[in-house]
């Protein structure tokens, strides 16, 4: 199997009065049609890595890589038309918060044809949407397709908000942190709906999540990063056999419901780690 | 210890070992970022100008701004003797600005020290406490709002009698109204967030939250806008001054002069003139200041 | 005698035409040195009950009652000395321009207590922050040292009552732990009492000996950490709550 996305020596830096500061120092991976977490604390880069994948670092911070291609296609040296013909329609991304994402004076349905609508007849687009809101398991479609954002609540939200990135039918979604702001039973029927389209679609999909728990259970493959590097890339199903030992910690000082370790285990953190 | 007392290094320091030291090192990070913004310090540098102006005028001035030479010196265009000309009575135009910096930064000075206690205070009391108190607050407000602030101003001018005093507490009356506004906007959306919650749980009488918490985080945005104000002070002490209402003759207020030099404008244009750019200079350098503050002290601005 | 009761509470925000209530009917009593968690979802009121105790939300039914006193209308000030409360985001718990110094001494002053500097630098001792953190300002600390003054702030007072409204959501996990750790020393030294809110029912299983699962502002059911171990919840809400907090693979299974 070809790889989807093959991602090498990427890095990412901003600028600051002290000299340039590294966020994504180094990282490498390649992703084929699969489920890969990147798990981080809060400053470990896994976000920066998200969008610099799609380009879109914030300004004034620089991207670089020795290799970043997607499909065959080097996205390095990508014009802002190529881009046009990538974002949104092959590679998709969900943000945290639904809020930010979607447009408060629009419908959700007239945002939805928009995206799908390029190329389509009026009518197929509202049947795509209709149906792609049907998809992730929203339950009355018409009333969310009239409906605009801030009718929706935040599980709803965060579904139309798949749905529009999905409706593109993309080849990668990238996803950060896509179910935190969710409850708990919300949650897992997001990444039911997510698990889903990798299985019957094949799309690729990059889950960046801080809760290392909730990454293992659900993709495939595993990237920890710790200070803007992947320390450790394990099979999700061997959480437990990780040698790192960040890795370790951060999957041993979570509480858990039996057992009792008191105190809990505390991180010592290594500053090794972060050569 | 002392020898690094007020080195960069101890100002910019994260582990401050004092008061002192954290204060001082948060106005040196403050005073950084101003130093940065090029407009901010061509403001900052104008208004130290205008400052120095009316400190050394007695130095600076070559001649009296009061009386001149009516027989021999009348409306002499700008040459070496008189820099900027001489007016209609033969006084000397540059001496007179210089002397009517103090004029202008008296008035900007007092219409500041009156008008944003007052409206810092009415408007966080008002939004602090909400309900019947913010309904009476801001209506009256509204009221002193709903007028124009120069026909206002005029208005109480006609009614306490012309002069600068006059024009200074009327001025202070009509420019309240707007920080107060701000303060309360500013006030709402801090009310509700949790660490006036848990000053609160603390125990702390409301005075002590409105003065302790929500005015040190109301200040800075409205010494934004009061020194952006600033620019529409001086034109309406100026506006009152070209009325007649303002100033009395023979004190050279910029405003005042204008208007003596309208007669003229024509055949000796210098006498309207040299006060008019005064006033768009000193305008224009509180705009760039408060520019420039507002990137420094306002959050939201920044990106 | 139970130290807090909470007798039939409702709480009920807005007024005529959008009414929103926000807690229904919710009874709980905690005795003096337990630890007692509210678990539930975004929007089941957990917060609102925390809130409605120390005075920050409208009680609009029933009764609350710390030492058998009776709680209603405004708080007399030792109140505040008994109970103190940390809240969720530490980014917005502390005012941006006072430093952890001001912080520390604004409750002591208030409450006019002595030698102020001594306190502050010992309870700063006891969260785990050195000298060098008193005069910083809270943009120069990280998350789980804003969290650490929180704390440190709520027990200055030395209150016997500490209410925590999701203290470490806020936080990273290895952050997490560190905080939870310094809880549970401070009530094991203090012999303080916890009302602890938590959407994370690991977290609440870890620091609670007794909880209160909530949905929709009414009580679902009251557990012991033994019933939460061994998973002998009544209520399918409860159920639900357990499978989804094992994760997805989990969850995925029991469900289809």
């Amino acid at each position: 199997m070809s790889a989807l996305l093959d991602v090498e020596d990427l890095r990412v830096s901003f600028p600051s009065r002290s000299g340039p500061v590294e966020a994504v120092r180094g990282v490498s991976f390649t992703l084929g049609r699969e489920r890969l977490g990147i798990v981080g604390e809060s400053g470990s880069g896994k976000s920066q890595t998200g969008r610099a994948i799609l380009g879109l670092t914030p300004p004034p911070g620089r991207t670089e890589a020795r290799r970043l291609t997607f499909d065959g296609k080097d996205l390095r040296h990508a014009s802002a038309a190529e881009w046009r013909a990538i974002r949104g329609k092959r590679i998709s991304m969900v943000m945290q918060d639904p809020k930010f994402s979607l447009n408060p004076v629009m419908t959700v349905g007239r945002q939805l044809m928009e995206a799908a609508a390029r190329g389509t007849a009026a009518r197929d687009a509202r049947a795509q949407a209709l149906a792609m809101l049907e998809a992730v398991q929203i339950r009355e479609p018409e009333r969310v397709f009239r409906a605009y954002p801030h009718e929706l609540s935040g599980g709803m939200g965060q579904r139309a908000m798949i749905a529009m990135m999905l409706i593109t039918e993309p080849d990668l979604l990238i996803a950060d942190e896509p179910t935190s702001a969710l409850d708990v039973t919300v949650q897992i029927e997001v990444l039911r709906i997510l698990d889903r389209l990798v299985r019957e679609r094949g799309m690729g999909l990059i889950f960046i999540s801080h809760d290392l728990r909730l990454v293992s259970s659900f993709c495939d493959r595993v990237l920890v990063m710790y200070a803007g590097k992947v320390v450790e890339e394990l099979r999700a199903s061997e959480l437990t056999k990780a040698r790192h030992p960040y890795t370790q910690g951060l999957f041993n000082c979570l509480p858990r419901i039996e057992g009792d370790r008191r105190p809990l285990p505390v991180l010592e953190r290594d500053a090794d780690w972060a050569r | 210890m002392m020898s690094g007392a007020f080195s960069r290094e101890w100002l910019l320091t994260d582990a401050p070992a004092s008061r002192g030291q954290a204060r001082a090192g948060q106005a040196y990070r403050s005073w950084l970022a101003l130093k940065s913004n090029r407009l901010a310090m061509v403001g900052l540098c104008i208004i130290a100008a205008l400052v120095l102006m009316a400190i050394f005028a007695d130095v600076l001035a070559p001649y009296d701004p009061i009386t001149g030479h009516l027989n021999t010196e009348r409306l002499l265009p700008p040459s070496w003797k008189h820099l900027l000309g001489t007016d209609d009575l033969g006084r000397d135009i540059w001496s007179r600005i210089v002397y009517g910096s103090r004029l202008t930064l008296m008035v900007v000075t007092l219409v500041a020290v009156i008008a944003t206690p007052v409206g810092l205070l009415v408007g966080t009391i008002s939004g602090y406490f909400g309900g019947f108190v913010d309904t009476v607050l801001m209506r009256i407000t509204d009221i002193f709002l709903a007028f124009p602030q120069l026909v206002l101003a005029l208005a109480f001018v006609s009614a306490l009698g012309p002069g600068i005093e006059n024009a200074i507490i009327a001025i202070s009356i009509t420019s309240w109204p707007p920080y107060a506004r701000l303060a309360r906007a500013e006030t709402l959306t801090i009310r509700n967030a949790d660490f006036i919650a848990a000053t609160q749980l603390q125990g702390a009488s409301s005075l002590r939250i409105i003065w302790g918490h929500v005015v040190p985080l109301c200040l800075s945005s409205v010494v934004i806008r009061v020194t952006l104000d600033m620019a529409g002070i001086i034109l309406v002490a100026a506006g009152l001054g070209f009325l007649g209402l303002g100033a009395q003759p023979p004190q050279p207020e910029w405003g005042a002069m204008i208007a003596e030099g309208r007669q003229f404008i024509i055949d000796h244009w210098w006498v309207a003139t040299m006060p008019g750019i005064a006033i768009f200079l000193v305008a224009l350098g509180f705009n760039f200041l408060g520019d420039g503050l507002r990137d420094v002290l306002d959050p939201r601005a920044q990106k | 005698m139970a130290l807090i009761e909470v007798d039939n509470l409702s709480v009920t925000f807005g007024h005529a035409g959008s009414r929103v209530q926000a807690v229904r009917g919710v009874s709980f009593a905690v005795d003096k040195g337990e630890s007692y968690g509210i678990v539930g979802e975004s929007g089941s009121g957990k917060s609102t009950v925390l809130r409605a105790l120390v005075g920050l939300a409208p009680v609009t039914g029933g009764r609350l009652t710390i030492e058998g006193r009776d709680l209603a209308g405004r708080r007399p000030a030792d109140f505040y000395r008994k109970v103190q409360m940390v809240f969720q985001d530490p980014y917005a718990s502390l005012h941006p321009r006072h430093t952890v110094d001001q912080v520390l001494a604004e409750p002591l002053s208030i409450h006019r207590f002595p030698d102020r500097g001594a306190r502050i630098a010992r309870a700063l001792e006891d969260v785990g922050l050195g000298p060098g953190f008193r005069f910083r300002y809270p943009h120069q600390l990280s998350g789980g040292q804003r969290q650490r003054v929180a704390i440190a702030r709520a027990l200055i007072l030395e209150p016997e009552v500490l209410l925590l409204d999701e203290p470490t959501s806020a936080l990273d996990a290895s952050i997490q732990a560190e905080v939870l750790n310094l809880l549970d020393r401070l009530r094991a030294e203090r012999g303080l009492t916890y009302i602890l809110v938590s959407h994370d029912l690991a977290v609440v299983a870890h620091m609670c000996e007794r909880l209160l699962v909530m949905q929709h502002g009414q009580a679902v059911e009251e557990l012991t950490r033994e019933d939460l171990r061994g998973r002998a919840a009544a209520k399918e809400y409860t159920k639900a709550l357990l499978t989804a907090s094992e994760g997805y693979r989990a969850a995925a299974e029991t469900a289809t």
